[in-house]
């Protein structure tokens, strides 16, 4: 079970949270602009990132709110969490280097 | 009864206590402080079962959780249990135990036929053969094979214990009570961390509980235990857990521990947990998990009275019992002169100590000399003999080269063997720690790279007494500095790793023999031989993994802690590769295995899952409801008085709403409070629909969609101020709608000044439906005017009922005139039976959700899961009309645009009415276009069809008020097919069904007004 | 190749086994193959293995980066059935179960196809109309599937628990007679030692790490760990490593992998004589001939490459176990591991072109795709091979996500309502 450090309330376990999937895929101001290609995109196209993963939570069973994190997903430990609207934080080199 | 091998004095039993017992029905004694297996072998009983795929005899190997062979059913009726290590089931009296994989008996068992036969049966085996004829696999073969394997029978009753599960976090989790282990936790605790002790053992001390000779400190090991184990007791800061098996490393320093807590004992007070499983949070782990002593390779090394060298120094010095009289010594490393030392001066003959190496360069060999006992150096083990315990071994110099000289035999009843040691890196492993070879161990040791943790003692290659206590302190030292900061100013720095103590062996020792004949045992549960081993390789698997799963080595339920580094030494000599290079496998959880029942908790019956229940639950129990399950709420299904079924009952519900009034609990629905300055633009983007210009005071239908298009629920909508709006879900779909709500609320839209609250436990809802409805009411509510006039169909009025506050609604899933009372869900109760009491002159009927269901099938509502799945539009099921045309963007509005969601063969809702009126078609019942096409379906059987299916029955039903069986379906251009007869095919025939609009009843709506 | 047989295993016998040869060869890889299939994996072997028999195309590498038949694999719970609900998909999986039927004998290879029956319980009215949708659209497809009352669920499956006072009874359940499992690592050496035979060059411990391509971004090459590989077709069959594999030719695909677990118990004499699986309170399990209960899990919640999850999801599991089975409570988990499977928007498999030419991809079989593994590698060999889908694999394009055309087999289960 991970232990997830919401940035509102502090570490909490996994069982507390609910996943968002990927992060920093806005939705387009006016979508009827997208062609069927890049709506298609931003449906279902994702990056599904062998090494540091930025996505959302949701801290469903505390305060509810939702955040960003970088975990990497080669070992599922957590570089960053962030509040959503923040910048996506820069990692020294070593943290976001995809392991084998 | 005396038993033979006990020792007059001496070891960790409690010989005031005399234990009876029995296995395979024999009876037997014991002490308090025995396991099944020391009781065993203080009577003389090696032979203790038969081995998976050879039904040899087998006898006990280790002394603790790593034995392969000595698996015992333990227990009767309902507490049978399978699959036990005799080394770990402690004794208590009247224990029932059993030898297992034999009949009719341990001694004379026929299924040993299969050893005459090895010769057919090498690894793999099964992939070559039993395939013809191909029929014969499913009736013959396979139920044969299964047959012959398993171990233990499975139990067949019931399980009556209970399982208890808790969660723990501290500063330091010390896995491992052996002196490093306690060592560690000595100097944590004295740092100022709050630490948590555990080992799988009934004793905390590990190695010291065998020790004799040690000095610690200036005391005698005991001595030294007794007060180390006394101080940990009595410190606030630690708990220690003995019986208790760290079994799982994961992320984020979250270890699960198993506590086994009433096996031990003969009549476990009532209502105590059987076991306990621990998940705990540990700031700091330090792993002192020992080291593993390797049986070596020989052949025929696996018969009864062959055992661990360590083992049969525990068994004499903790449990004083003698494993056997006169002793032939195997060994590749010093270790073993220890057990040959101790043995001796407990009078056990020591035949000879037979060591494959040539130099012997600790101490020990001339103090066994010393000692007067006969050192073979270069001298190798080359065969065993003796049918159910071994009784003479023949034995042979050899040199370096490998050559074998002149074999020379040796009577005994007991054969140690000592092939070194495989530091317990399982939970490093699991933590996905990086591992390193150490050439001169033999053994994979921690490299770093993992959790937050630190090993210690002989589980990093750390040997000796000393050296681990040593470790322990510097390991519990730097954790307690780690997890709780500060307060530890000097660490001492861990022991250097020594790689002097010597690796052992890990190949077999050379015989005179064929390689390819003799059976030399690697891994003993599952009957893996060297040669196996070679065999796979020979056949190309050249990766340790598929070696593994090739000759099943390492795959029994000692996943290998005997055998896996010397299943890797074979390997790697076979393949003429170094060893590190042909890797090691993955370690898994558990470290050892775990019941189910201590997974699964007091997640049994009701509290298997929370069940959900409304205000009016009790009520509609005394009143005899049928319920069912929706998610986890339940239900009132329907109320069947007087022995009436589910058909009459609903019958009769709905006949009284439709013409006079029935009483439903609507409180399952979703609630959610949008309130805000921009509570309406948030609706306007979440909904299809538009809600700027709806007025306070008024309702509205709405429907929402995923971003993909497809509807995601549904349900009544009252505005009760411009910035307040009361929502209301389906049953299923309110936890995923304010989910998405706030998904949108937060991360796309977050300027929209409005918040969300979920209100579904807040609010009971009574609905009031049927033309007499507002008779009803109108008697209970005071301030609020309930005329058409007044309060249209869809309106919201915020108002008082019995003096309570209440929102009533006037809305409709049924097509009568009808209300929905909300009222705070305390007074849920209170006010259904005040509407029950007033109702009572007119003969008020409760329903449940199966007449509700008629009734909105009747009117063509929809229910969002039954006559939706997750890939219908709007359109789909005829909502257009809800879509806010001039609103740009909606969620899921642009995916409407798509090719798919646009063509015109999408399925549509319509109503499907069977040509003959008393049949009710099945829901799920598929659709095809013509009779034709339904019969070709029939004959083509097994084929591809050349029609296809058109659409599917969602909902069907009786309807009384109809007087026929009525059905909704989604059909293929459905509202083209108006009129249309279409076919649904059954096994047991065709039926025929016209397509018509969906709303059966009352199309113009003027119920609604009545 | 050494034939497989009775006879073969008594006359190696009087030769102690010494002369058996290796199952497949492990050459070095060549300069150039007419066709690259980056995965050793079922699906990737069993392409390879239909490239050479049925289209001739037996110039073929198989690239593995690690071991054959490791990834999922070698790590799922063996069931196998086709009771699919959509027309395509009930396709697809029959086509496979079709082919796994005289696969042992088509391999020379016993695979262990075991057609034992696979049972789906229904525990509330919704699971029963969605479970009987499916029964009558199979029956309509020519797949066998059959609803059972919970008594019949009994007779079928003993050790099942179908008392009402249960939190989620059993109402019902929906049986498919010819459903079974099957030793997953055979279904792996079989087909590679049969492709082998043909000429296949199987190549482990071997990475790509790079897809190279030529003028209008026709795939020309692949870089890998042992060298650069000349070839104008290349099929991605990797599982849960796809998305990076296809990053290689700048393709963003609709997948994520999630870790999916799984376990099994210690072994024991036969005691469950099918496969039961509850989708309503996530379990799903069956006996292998080894013994032990075989015991699937759902998967975690967020995307992984670790091949391992948190504890809570197989107690979860356990608890929908030992619920069903409580004859199963004293029983214990011998050893729990992690897959990494790429799931799908809609929960089908991926078989088809890519808009690179020459690439092709076979993906996004999510937590189901052993049962599929004969018919996949046969699908997409001829996807391959003609450079055009098969009429099977046609729907199943990976531009069904641009213009909506999903085959939503979860979505079309629902929810509760």
């Amino acid at each position: 079970m991970l232990l997830i450090d919401c940035p509102f309330c502090g570490k909490r376990p996994e069982l507390e949270f609910r996943y968002g999937g990927e992060a920093h895929i806005a939705r387009p101001d006016d979508p009827s602009e997208f062609g069927d290609k890049a709506w298609g995109q931003f449906l279902y196209g994702r990056s599904n990132q062998r090494g540091m993963h930025a996505e959302r939570w949701r801290h469903v069973h505390g305060c509810g709110r939702f955040f960003n994190a970088l975990r990497d997903t080669t070992n599922d430990r957590f570089a960053a969490t962030y509040k959503i609207g923040e910048e996506r934080p820069a990692l020294p080199e070593a943290q976001g280097a995809v392991e084998a | 009864m005396s038993a033979p091998f006990r020792l007059e004095g001496g070891g960790r039993i409690d010989r005031t206590r005399t234990l009876h017992f029995t296995f395979d029905g024999k009876p037997y004694a014991g002490f308090a402080g025995d396991t099944l297996a020391s009781a065993l072998l203080a009577n003389g009983v090696h032979l203790v079962g038969r081995s998976f795929k050879y039904h040899r005899p087998r006898g006990i190997v280790a002394a603790g959780s790593d034995e392969p062979n000595a698996l015992v059913s333990v227990g009767s009726g309902p507490r049978f249990t399978p699959n036990l290590r005799a080394t770990q089931v402690e004794l208590h009296d009247g224990l029932v135990a059993q030898s297992q994989n034999h009949w009719p008996s341990v001694n004379f068992d026929l299924g040993a036929l299969n050893d005459l036969f090895s010769p057919l049966f090498p690894a793999g085996f099964y992939y070559k053969t039993f395939m013809w004829p191909k029929s014969a696999w499913k009736r013959f073969y396979e139920p044969k094979i299964r047959a012959m394997a398993g171990l233990g029978h499975a139990p067949t009753l019931p399980d009556p214990d209970s399982y208890a599960q808790r969660y723990a976090h501290c500063d330091a989790l010390i896995i491992g009570a052996g002196p490093a282990g306690i060592a560690a936790a000595l100097a944590a605790e004295a740092h100022g961390a709050r630490v948590i002790l555990c080992d799988e053992e009934a004793e905390l001390g590990g190695s010291l509980l065998a020790e004799r000779k040690g000095i610690i400190e200036g005391k005698d090991a005991s001595a030294w235990l007794a007060d180390a184990v006394a101080k940990l007791r009595q410190s606030p800061k630690v708990r220690w857990l003995s019986r208790t098996t760290a079994f799982g490393y994961f992320p984020h320093n979250m270890l699960g521990l198993a506590e086994r807590m009433t096996d031990h004992l003969a009549a476990p007070a009532d209502g105590r947990p059987r076991e306990r499983l621990w998940q705990v949070r540990a700031k700091e782990v330090v792993l002192a998990t020992g080291a593993l002593e390797r049986p070596l390779v020989f052949p025929d090394n696996d018969r009864p009275g062959i055992m661990l060298a360590g083992a049969a120094r525990q068994y004499l010095t903790r449990y004083a019992v003698k494993p056997g009289s006169r002793a032939v010594v195997a060994t590749a490393h010093d270790e073993a002169y220890r057990a040959a030392l101790e043995l001796a001066a407990a009078s056990v003959e020591i035949a000879a100590i037979v060591d494959i190496r040539q130099d012997m360069p600790g101490p020990w060999a001339a103090r066994a000399r010393a000692a007067g006992l006969r050192v073979l150096p270069s001298t190798t083990l080359c065969a065993t003999s003796g049918r159910h315990r071994v009784s003479r071994v023949e034995i042979a110099p050899c040199g370096s080269d490998g050559k074998i000289g002149a074999r020379s035999r040796l009577d005994c009843d007991l054969v140690l063997m000592c092939g070194g040691f495989t530091p317990t890196i399982h939970l490093f492993s699991q933590a996905r720690g990086k591992l390193r070879f150490a050439e001169k161990l033999n053994a994979f040791l921690p490299d770093g790279g993992a959790e937050n943790l630190r090993c210690a003692g002989a589980c990093r290659g750390i040997f000796g007494l000393e050296s681990a206590i040593a470790d322990g302190v510097a390991a519990g030292e730097a954790a307690a500095r780690d997890a709780v900061g500060g307060r530890v100013e000097a660490v001492h720095a861990p022991v250097p790793l020594s790689e002097d103590g010597g690796g052992g062996r890990l190949e077999p020792l050379p015989n005179h023999r064929s390689p390819h004949r003799v059976k030399a045992f690697v891994d003993f549960q599952n009957d893996v031989t060297a040669k196996d081993v070679k065999l796979a390789v020979r056949e190309g698997f050249r990766s340790i993994e598929h070696i593994k799963r090739y000759t099943t080595t390492g795959m029994a339920t000692d996943q290998g802690k005997t055998s896996n580094m010397n299943a890797l030494g074979i390997a790697a000599s076979a393949l003429d590769k170094p060893l590190p290079t042909v890797g090691l496998t993955t370690f898994r959880m558990p470290y050892t295995p775990v019941t189910f029942g201590a997974f699964a908790g007091s997640a049994r019956g009701e509290l298997f899952d929370p069940v959900r229940v409304t205000s009016t639950h009790e009520w509609a129990k005394v009143k005899g409801a049928v319920f069912e399950d929706v998610g986890q709420w339940k239900r009132a299904r329907y109320f069947p008085v007087k022995g009436e079924d589910m058909q009459r009952a609903v019958a009769r519900e709905c006949q009284a709403v439709r013409q006079s009034v029935g009483l439903f609990d609507g409180s399952t629905l979703g609630k959610i409070e949008i309130v805000g300055p921009d509570a309406a633009e948030f609706m306007n983007r979440i909904y299809v629909n538009p809600w700027t210009k709806l007025e306070p005071g008024r309702c509205r239908y709405g429907v929402m969609l995923r971003e993909d298009g497809s509807i995601l629920d549904d349900g009544v909508v009252g505005r009760l101020a411009a910035d307040r709006f009361h929502v209301t879900t389906t049953t299923g779909g309110a936890v995923q709608v304010l989910n998405h709500m706030e998904d949108f609320l937060q991360t796309e839209w977050s300027g929209l000044d409005c918040w969300l609250t979920s209100t579904t436990e807040q609010w009971a809802v009574i609905a009031v439906q049927g033309p007499e409805s507002r008779k009803v009411l109108e008697r209970l509510v005071e301030d609020i005017d309930l005329s058409s006039a007044a309060m249209p169909h869809m309106s919201v009025r915020q108002g008082h009922i019995c003096g309570v506050p209440t929102r009533l609604f006037r809305v409709s899933f049924t097509g009568e005139l009808g209300f929905e009372i909300n009222v705070p869900a305390d007074y849920g109760r209170a006010i259904w039976e005040a509407v029950f009491d007033a109702g009572f002159s007119r003969r008020i009927t409760p329903y449940g959700t199966e007449a509700m269901h008629v009734m909105r099938a009747e009117k063509g509502y929809i229910i969002v899961g039954q006559d939706t799945d997750g890939t219908v539009t709007a359109d789909d099921v005829g909502l257009s009309w809800a879509i806010g045309k001039a609103k740009k963007d909606f969620v899921g509005k642009r995916s409407l645009a798509r090719p798919a969601m646009t063509d015109a063969d999408r399925k549509q809702l319509v109503g499907l009415l069977p040509e003959n009126p008393e049949l009710v078609l099945e829901e799920g019942a598929q659709i095809v276009a013509d009779r034709q096409s339904a019969i070709g379906q029939k004959m083509i059987g097994r084929k591809m069809m050349g029609e296809k299916m058109i659409g599917h029955v969602t909902s069907s039903y009786f309807s009384v008020a109809l007087g026929r069986g009525i059905a909704l379906a989604m059909v293929a251009g459905g509202r083209r097919r108006m009129g249309e007869t279409l076919c649904v095919p059954m096994p047991e025939g065709v039926i025929k069904a016209v397509v018509t609009n969906p709303v059966f009843l009352d199309p113009e709506g003027k119920r609604l007004d009545a | 190749m050494q034939r497989f047989s009775a006879l073969a295993l008594i006359r190696h016998a009087f030769t102690g086994h010494k002369t058996w040869r290796p199952q497949w060869r492990s050459p070095e890889p060549k300069p150039r193959y007419d066709a690259v299939i980056i995965g050793g994996g079922g699906h990737g072997l069993a392409t390879a293995y239909y490239l050479a028999t049925e289209f001739g195309i037996a110039n073929v590498a198989v690239l593995e980066k690690g071991w054959i038949g490791g990834g999922n694999t070698g790590r799922n719970t063996t069931i196998i059935r086709s009771n699919y609900l959509f027309d395509e998909s009930a396709a697809l999986y029959d086509h496979a179960v079709k082919l796994w039927e005289g696969l042992s004998q088509a391999l020379n290879y016993n695979v262990m196809f075991s057609q034992r029956g696979v049972m789906m319980l229904a525990h509330n009215v919704h699971d029963q109309q969605s479970l009987k949708r499916h029964v009558h659209a199979n029956r309509l497809n020519g797949v066998d599937n059959e609803w059972l009352s919970a008594p019949a669920a009994k007779a079928f499956c003993p050790p099942l628990n179908i008392e009402a006072s249960m939190r989620y009874p059993v109402i019902g359940a929906a049986l498919q007679r010819r459903g079974g499992v099957a030793r997953h690592d055979a279904v792996a050496w079989g087909y590679a030692r049969a492709a082998d035979a043909l000429g296949v060059d199987i190549i482990e411990n071997c990475a790509v790490t790079a897809i190279r391509r030529g003028v209008g971004g026709a795939v020309e090459a692949v870089e890998t760990t042992r060298g650069a590989i000349e070839t104008r077709k290349v099929g991605v069959v990797a599982a849960g490593n796809t998305s990076t594999v296809m990053a290689m030719a700048d393709l963003r695909m609709p997948l994520e992998s999630y870790p999916l677990q799984a376990l099994v118990s210690e072994p024991v004499k036969p005691i469950f004589p099918c496969v039961v699986m509850s989708n309503t309170i996530h379990a799903y399990i069956s006996q292998s001939d080894k013994g032990e209960l075989v015991i699937g899990a759902g998967t975690d919640a967020y995307v992984s490459y670790t091949q391992r999850g948190a504890l809570h999801v197989p107690m979860h599991t356990l608890e929908a176990i030992c619920e069903l089975f409580p004859i199963f409570r004293r029983l214990r988990m011998l050893r729990n591991w992690g897959g990494i499977v790429d799931v799908t928007p809609d929960r089908s498999p991926i078989i088809g072109k890519t808009s690179v030419a020459g690439l092709y991809v076979n993906c996004g079989w999510g937590t189901g795709g052993f049962k599929a593994t004969p018919g996949s590698g046969h699908l997409f060999a001829w996807t391959l091979a003609k450079d055009e889908p098969h009429p099977i694999n046609a729907p199943f394009r990976l531009d069904r996500f641009r213009d909506g055309y999903l085959i939503d087999e979860a979505a079309a289960a629902a929810v509760a309502h």
